[in-house]
């Protein structure tokens, strides 16, 4: 679980909404393959089908803003999507992704978002906080989780954490 | 400390926290609505497929559920939604639970005031990003997803980071034709829609204490649309006033120490502020309404937790009063008990007079859901909140965010128009 391996695919702009990742009209939809079907509709509608188990998004700063939608974290969990790597995230989506242990939200510098290439191969060391790009042969740091995170992310989601009483 | 930081110190029983600190918080409140309750509803029964059981809630007096978003029934969907809704409050004895067509129901948002459903001093959090709204009422109210919101249910309380709190003092003399949502989104414009991410924004200042309980709220609202963990406003004897011809609940207000720090302190003079517009496709993207006097519009909105409060409906009517509509233009008040006050003071007449739809409670196209989205190439004016690509339909549809007035203004010549333009 500590090592992930995957191909990035890269959206490389700022405040991505939930708007564009998951569409008003599919809130009323609970089923978590359904969603998964229009996942990012509003800037990629081919990308539920480009996207394979394990796979990285890695984009601008501030993703996942707008509103408190867990079917944001759903959606692209269920396309595959194992890991984000952006410089910011918005508070609710980084908290939902966390606490519901669909994916990992994880800090990256701007700088390294610019050496990311879409479709290149990462293998993300989350006990060393390190990534390596197997297609670029580099290594770059990812920003550790706070304890508190850390450990949300070590027990699979905010309930396996501390289970209800 | 100041009022946010001394609100989490209370709830998570300790003498002093500070910005940074991440703790586990008591709640007073949480609410749920028709898309994040069903949210919630599947992520209990994802837990009890794994185990859990869940036979109990933590406390059903303290959970309060709206239907807003997909009501009335939009589809069979939403309908099953809602009726899954009323099983999960039935069977767990949540007895607030505002239903549509049973009397007071509306946007969650609205009821928390409208109904005092949260009161100064408590830890508020809902199923929904605007949750923020709430801290208006001088409680810290902050949104979560349907997990963190399902945790609650069962545990009463919730982890927060405690926030860095942004002071925002509003100062001068606040002109006739500058709203509340004028300022705001003024302020997001110049700090950007990241500009308070994992923060708190407080208001204060001399315009911010004139300022009705409804104006302060269309504040603390959108300050969701910088990034803010929560917005909130120190109460005082107008939050007391306004709570008291609501409720009989006492309460426990909580105010900032005078040597409390703030991150940073912004002071905004408005003798001069100009009407607000937020233009496709970024509540942050502003610039004032005479700069787009040219542009030519398709709809007129006035709806939403934002922009369909009393005073935002008497702000309208008062632009459209004896006016024709040039533009389809609807409007939908953002609770029950609101469109009756309206309709007894005459605003519903006037909206229909001068041509516009009026629609039932809801949040509507505000966030795409049903009842006026927007098609191709649609361009709206809104009293709402967002402007993301496809928020209200169409994903090549544009909408521009601005003030009640504003936006009756602009109904009245079909552009984007000052108020100062139409009036006499």
């Amino acid at each position: 679980m500590n090592i992930l391996r995957g191909r990035a695919y890269k959206y490389d702009r700022n405040n991505i909404d939930t708007d564009v990742i998951i569409p008003g009209p599919y809130l009323k939809i609970h089923d978590h393959k359904e969603l998964a079907k229009h996942a990012m509709e509003g800037i990629d509608p081919k990308f539920p089908e480009k996207v394979s188990q394990g796979d990285f998004l890695v984009t601008g700063s501030n993703f996942g803003c707008g509103s408190s939608r867990e079917h944001a974290p759903i959606a692209l969990s269920q396309t595959g999507i194992k890991a984000i790597l952006a410089p910011t995230f918005a508070r609710i989506f980084y908290r939902n992704a966390v606490d519901g242990g669909y994916l990992l939200p994880i800090e990256i510098d701007e700088s390294t978002v610019k050496k990311i290439s879409d479709t290149d191969e990462l293998e993300i060391d989350i006990s060393q906080n390190k990534i390596v790009n197997l297609t670029k042969k580099e290594q770059y740091a990812m920003k550790p989780f706070p304890e508190l995170i850390a450990k949300i992310v070590e027990a699979g989601g905010l309930m396996k954490y501390r289970p209800g009483s | 400390m100041n009022i946010t930081e001394k609100i989490l110190a209370r709830a998570s029983g300790k003498q002093s926290v500070s910005a940074g600190d991440v703790l586990f918080a008591k709640v007073d409140k949480v609410m749920m609505h028709d898309v994040s309750g069903p949210g919630v509803i599947k992520v209990f029964s994802e837990w009890e497929k794994k185990g859990l059981k869940l036979e109990k809630i933590w406390n059903p007096d303290r959970v309060w559920v709206t239907e807003d978003h997909f009501v009335p029934a939009a589809d069979r969907v939403s309908a099953e939604n809602v009726i899954a809704l009323s099983n999960f409050t039935k069977k767990f004895g949540i007895k607030k639970h505002f239903k549509y067509g049973l009397g007071q129901y509306g946007i969650c948002h609205t009821l928390s005031h409208e109904e005092a459903m949260v009161l100064p001093g408590e830890v508020y959090v809902g199923g929904d990003s605007h949750t923020n709204t709430t801290g208006a009422m001088g409680a810290f109210a902050a949104g979560l997803g349907h997990t963190d919101v399902a945790y609650v249910l069962l545990n009463g309380e919730i982890w927060f980071k405690v926030p860095e709190t942004m002071m925002f003092r509003i100062e001068g003399n606040k002109p006739d034709h500058i709203m509340a949502k004028d300022i705001i989104l003024k302020i997001i414009g110049d700090i950007g829609t990241d500009g308070a991410n994992y923060s708190a924004m407080q208001f204060s200042g001399s315009v911010v204490k004139a300022l009705s309980m409804e104006e302060r709220l269309t504040l603390t609202n959108m300050t969701t649309e910088a990034g803010a963990k929560n917005g909130i406003i120190e109460p005082d004897e107008t939050t007391y006033a306004y709570l008291q011809e609501r409720t009989d609940a006492t309460y426990a207000p909580v105010h900032g120490d005078g040597n409390a720090r703030y991150s940073e302190v912004f002071t905004y003079e408005i003798d001069k502020m100009e009407p607000t517009i937020a233009k496709p496709f970024s509540p942050g993207n502003i610039t004032v309404a005479r700069e787009l006097q040219t542009t030519e519009l398709d709809k007129a909105y006035i709806g939403s937790c934002t922009g369909a409060k009393l005073e935002d409906l008497r702000a309208a009517a008062k632009v459209l009063k004896g006016k024709k509509v040039k533009i389809r233009t609807e409007v939908l008040p953002a609770a029950q008990s609101i469109y009756m006050k309206a309709m007894k003071e005459g605003l519903i007449s006037i909206f229909m007079e001068a041509g516009a739809v009026v629609g039932p409670p809801t949040c509507g196209a505000c966030c795409g859901a049903h009842m006026g989205v927007l098609g191709k190439n649609e361009i709206c004016i809104s009293t709402t909140n967002r402007n993301f690509p496809g928020r209200m339909g169409h994903v090549e549809s544009q909408t521009y965010l601005a003030s009640p007035i504003v936006v009756a203004a602009s109904a009245i010549t079909g552009r984007i128009t000052d108020p100062r333009d139409v009036r006499n």
